[in-house]
Parts: C-alpha cells; structure tokens; sequence
C-alpha cells in the first residue's frame, strides 16, 4: 500500500480482563487486533462493521484516546504513537474529531460560541475578538446563524447541534477529519442534510476523512473506499463501488445482502447464516458471555462462514496478501 | 401450541372487510408546563387481518403516541386521548374499563417497544418476565407456563432456551433481548402486534434475522401487525400499506408498492429522495431543507408548507391545513398540490 496522509500498520489495541482480588490480568479483549490501512489526502476511508467490531476503538487508538498496545501510526508522515507532549497537542489540531453522541458530546454548560472557541483559545495564538470572528465564520460555514453564538446545545436540534459539532471539529484547520457515526442518530431528511454538508466541505477545504458508519449504504455514498471489520479486524477494503459490486468475504456479501431495499418486491435472500451447529473440533472455539461462538485460532467468521473450509481453522489470511483486483484486498481463503 | 387451530376460528369472526382495528379522527394531547403538545391529530388508519401497516415517520411526529394511543397507556396525568374513536375486533377500545382493557392488552394486542434492553425489568430473569403475561392471560399454572416460555423461546430462534430463560437481561445481546420482547408478545398469540422501532437499536444482519423471525411468526399464525419505523428499507420489505406521518398528522396512506413507487405528498417524496441508497451514483443527495417543527410551535396551515418546494410561497398552504382526502381507491394524501386532490372528497365524513 502506498504513502498517504495516514497510515496504520499493524494497529492491537487490547484491553486486559481483570479479576480477583489483586485484579490479576486473567485475558485480554482483542478491541482492535492488527489493523493496517492507509488513507490518501483528500480522500474518504469508511470503516463498516457491526457494534462491537472495534471501529470506535480504532478511532480513538489513531489520536491516542485509549493507549494502543501494539503497531504504527503515521500522520503527514510524524508517528503519532510516539509523539509526546506538545508535538501530541499539535498533532491532534490536525485531526478532527465528529461524534456519533451530538448531544452528549457538546458540554450543556457551554454556549456554542464557547464550544467551537475553545480550541481556538487553547492554542492561544490569536486574540479574543479574532477567535469571536472566527467562531461566527465557522458557524456560518456550517449552516448555522452567527447569532447561536450565544445559545446552549439543548436549544438545538439533532441535526444542528451535529453541525456544531462539525464546526467544533473544523475549528483549527485539520488535515484529517475522523466521523464516528455522525448521522446515524439522526432521521433521514436530516441525514441527507449533514452528509451533503461534509462533502462540500470536503470540497471547499480539501478534508481528508476517516469516516465510521454501520450504515452500508450512506458508506457507500460518503467513501472512496470502504473497509469492512469483523471482530477487530479488516477483513476486505475496497474501492467503494467496487465492494457493492463485487462483495468478496463472506461476510461483506452477509452484510450487504442484509440490508433491507427501500424497494418492496425485491426480497432479501433468507437464510444468510450458517445455524447447523459444529461438530467436534474441542477447544478451537469458546463460547462467550453473550453465547457468541468464538474461534480461538484461524478466522473468526468460521462459525457462522456459509463457505468455510478446514484450513480456515489454522489462520486466516492476512489483508494484503491477496489483492483480487486493483486496491480490492480480501482476508479469506476460499475468495 | 395450538397458534393456528386458535386463529383460525378468529379468522371466522372477522368482520365483512377484513378490518381488525380502525382509528378514527385519534387526537390525543399531552399538557405540559410549556403548553399544550399536540402529538396526536386527527389520525386515522385501519389495519386489516393478517397484514402488516407501516406506521412511517420522523422521530417526535407521534407515531409512538399514536401507538399508546391504541394500547390506552398515554401516559397520564400529562397525557389525555382528547377525541376520536378505535375500534378492535368491533369493540370501541376508548370505552372499555380499565379491567376489561387490561384483558384485551397483552393479550389480544401486544407491543414491542423500543430499546430492548431498557424495557425489560432488570433484576427479573427473562423467564419469569415471559411467564407473567401467560400466568395471568390464559390462566395456566406455574410449571406449565414455564414449559409454554421454554418453547417460545425456542420458537423465536434462540440457542439453548432451558438454560436461558434462567438469564438476566444483562447477561443477553440486544438482539436476544429483542427476541426475549417478541417471545413475551406473542406469548399469548395476539392478533394485533404493535411492534414500535423493532430493530432501529440492532445491527443489519442481527435485524435480518427478526424481520425474518416476525415474518415467519405472521405467517404461522395470521396476526396483523402495526410496524412503527422511520426505516424505510423495513418499510418495503415487511408492510402491506403504509401510513406516512408528518408533525402528529397521517399525510399520506397507500399500498406499499403504489407509494414507493409514485409517492404523491412532497414530504413523502423528499423523504424517499433523501434516502441514500445501495448504488446510488449521485455527487450529492436531495434534501428537504429546515426541520420538523416543534410540536409547541406548529406552523400554521400545513405544517409541512415552510419545508414545501410547493407551499412555501403558496397563500392557501400557508392558512389552510389540508386534510386528509381519498384521491384514488386505496389512496389518501393530505396536500393541496397533489393530483386529484382537489375534485375528492373529504375522507372524514364516510366513518
């Protein structure tokens, strides 16, 4: 893969199950478990998966919200991961943050204005009436009236107070922005409305993004390229028109053909799941507290797998060692 | 269980047309500090035997309210069903006793509610949740109940049930629990299941699976569903009618294939154009400008007209809120734009 704006090699971030008394450390949750991609400028990378798969976690490993355990994170050719104090600070003015959570993400207490300043004010290199007039430019670019500047987020709605949070993200000029579901609490005329809005601002100021959604279609839409995570890892990336197309993991087809058409007539296939239970094979799997088959070795779609073979049980492949056609890489054997 | 030999005789009862459940001219108001939130006018739908209605709309347009409207669980003292009329299974629901009522619910009508896991009692093993409904409903003893929960837990597709039903909610995914819910629905074979925002907390192929289990449960045994979303996707590939609501009215009602494919109201039409869809090639997508309006501050005439690429400059959009009006056979919209609206009759009349 080649050089971009960002790139992630090898990215675990684990988090250690502890119990007992001395709170020993008795296994690990495997949030994000060997990640690498990289995202061109200019570029959109939607990142697509069920809750629970470690988009989130992902997310928050490249700006260092949670400590990563393992792996390389390269931004505009600065690692991230080893960055300390003030080099950190810059790098995260460079990265934009957008929030599923529009309301629980804007602190109730602050006034819009204050919201969008703060980063402003804690650069502290320019003067108070400058920020006030960046602020009112910011709000106005995103759609807002410079006069909610002195208003609070509950007065807002849920696709306003998301262009807040936009305009927060955009205050000090990123490079990258990350989306973190940013439409998907939101109802669909307004949804349409938000997405619009970030393309043009994609657009306008040349924004590169990484943007999560379990939305397959609004992905569609929004990226460039898409890469779909399964239980911490990629297991197929490819140009977006191209994933629908031609869907090759297993469970991208699953996913895909789950998605209910805004068409009637035309039916979902049924039965998309394996549910004949496994035989034999002792200590390969584990059942987990939700009762979830889990694989301890090979690939970790193998229970539910329509296509699944004996040496998917061994490994499973790694994401670049098969690029089916140009940019379309897949972790799976059988495709 | 003898789901089908039960609703077959049903069926025999039923009515000339089909009809299980009408709502009439429904408005139910909730008195708040702030003033009066109108979040249910003038509604008015009915659902046939064994079909599905997709009640459609943006969050906070009353589809909810509608629905425990039906169930009589408006919330009161704030809550109040002010007029109208609801009519199930030829028995005028708004004029029951709250004991005679209390028969009905849950048994003869039941709801799955949003948000799976905060409708569950936590500290209450699933079993026991499911249990209760048939305990009190069809009179069954303790033992037996409890058989009657292991196979229904079964029925709705989950692993293991003898173990299960000892399990807490906290011990299942959301999607389970949302099985757990329609498991205690159906439990008492209803004829009328209410389901609100059934899978809007749940991922595609998880979602997949309980509109494939509700499908499969309709089948079996002919109950009629009222379907609540603002999914669409859903909308096409479970109901049989559709009910769009804007701001605490129905806009507009159709077959469901009629209105995917010519919708007639202008919300309707930019909901369905704002909806990205899988191989969609467009740069950008249509939007319907502004938001829904706060139910404490409803524009006046229809309420849609400041969003109306019609209404917006229109004099009569702007005074005169349209009601609903029947422009083909089988066909309603409320908008004095849409075709043939004009020459029909108001459907208010021929209750």
């Amino acid at each position: 893969m080649h050089d971009g704006l960002l790139q992630v090699e090898g990215l675990k971030t684990y988090f250690p199950i502890r119990k007992g008394l001395l709170r020993r450390t008795v296994g690990y949750i495997k949030a994000v478990d060997g990640v690498s991609f990289t995202i061109k400028a200019g570029q959109t990378l939607g990142l697509v998966g069920e809750s629970g798969c470690g988009k989130t976690t992902l997310a928050r490993s490249i700006v260092r919200l949670v400590s990563v355990t393992e792996g390389r994170v390269v931004f505009d050719g600065r690692d991230v991961l080893s960055a300390g104090g003030d080099e950190l600070r810059r790098l995260r003015g460079e990265i934009g943050l957008v929030f599923q959570d529009s309301y629980g993400s804007l602190n109730p207490r602050m006034t819009v204005g204050d919201i969008v300043g703060e980063p402003l004010k804690v650069w502290g290199e320019i003067g108070r009436s400058e920020v006030a007039e960046r602020v009112g430019a910011l709000l106005s670019k995103v759609g807002l009236s410079r006069h909610c500047i002195n208003r609070y987020p509950h007065e807002f709605s849920g696709g306003q107070r998301q262009r807040v949070g936009v305009a927060r993200a955009l205050a000090l000029g990123p490079k990258l922005v990350i989306c973190d579901e940013p439409v998907s609490s939101l109802d669909v005329s307004i949804q349409a409305q938000i997405l619009n809005l970030l393309k043009d601002l994609q657009e306008e100021f040349g924004l590169t993004f990484l943007f999560i959604a379990h939305d397959l279609a609004v992905v569609e839409f929004f990226c460039d390229v898409v890469a779909v995570m399964f239980m911490g890892r990629i297991v197929e990336q490819s140009p977006a028109k191209e994933l629908y197309r031609n869907p090759l993991h297993p469970y991208t087809r699953t996913l895909i053909s789950a998605v209910p058409r805004a068409e009637p007539g035309v039916q979902r296939p049924r039965k998309l799941f394996r549910t004949e239970p496994l035989e034999g094979s002792k200590g390969v799997f584990r059942r987990d507290a939700q009762g979830v088959l889990n694989c301890l070795s090979g690939c970790a779609f193998y229970p539910e797998c329509p296509e699944r073979q004996e040496k998917c049980l061994r490994r499973m492949p790694e994401l670049d060692e098969k690029e089916y056609r140009r940019g379309h890489y897949v972790a799976c054997w059988k495709s | 269980m003898d789901l089908i030999a039960n609703n077959k005789r049903d069926v025999k009862k039923s009515d000339g047309n089909g009809t299980l459940l009408s709502v009439r001219n429904l408005s139910a108001h909730f008195f708040t500090e702030e003033g009066i939130v109108r979040a249910v006018q003038d509604v008015g739908f009915s659902i046939r035997r064994g079909r599905t209605l997709a009640l459609v709309g943006e969050s906070g347009c009353g589809k909810t309210a509608t629905a425990l409207s039906i169930m009589r669980l408006v919330p009161a003292p704030q809550g109040k069903i002010i007029s109208g009329q609801i009519v199930f299974e030829e028995r005028s629901l708004l004029d029951l006793n709250e004991k005679e009522m209390r028969e009905i619910r849950g048994n003869r009508i039941a709801m799955i509610f949003q948000e799976p896991m905060s409708s569950l009692n936590p500290v209450y093993a699933v079993g026991d949740q499911i249990a209760e409904a048939i305990k009190v409903h069809q009179k069954k003893g303790r033992k037996e109940a409890w058989a009657d929960v292991v196979e229904m837990l079964r029925a709705v597709g989950i692993a293991d049930p003898r173990r299960r039903v000892r399990e807490y909610p906290h011990q299942m995914s959301s999607g389970m629990c949302q099985r757990v819910m329609i498991a205690m629905a159906v439990s008492c074979e209803p004829v009328l299941l209410i389901a609100d925002e059934p899978t809007t907390a749940l991922d595609v192929t998880t979602q997949g699976k309980i509109l494939d289990l509700l499908d499969e449960l309709q089948r079996q045994n002919g109950m009629s569903v009222l379907l609540i979303t603002h999914d669409l996707g859903v909308v096409a590939q479970r109901a049989d009618d559709v009910a769009v609501m804007y701001a605490s009215r129905i806009v507009e009602t159709a077959g469901s294939r009629r209105l995917f494919a010519e919708p007639l109201h202008p919300y309707t039409q930019g909901l369905w154009e704002s909806l990205p869809r899988l191989g969609f090639k467009g740069r950008r997508l249509r939007t319907i400008p502004g938001a829904v309006p706060e139910p404490l501050r409803f524009p006046a005439g229809c309420k849609f007209h400041p969003r109306c690429p019609k209404g917006r400059s229109d004099e009569r959009c702007r005074s005169v809120e349209p009601e609903l009006r029947e422009v083909e056979a089988g066909r309603r919209v409320a908008c004095w734009h849409a075709r043939g609206y004009e020459e029909s009759q108001s459907v208010k009349c021929k209750v």
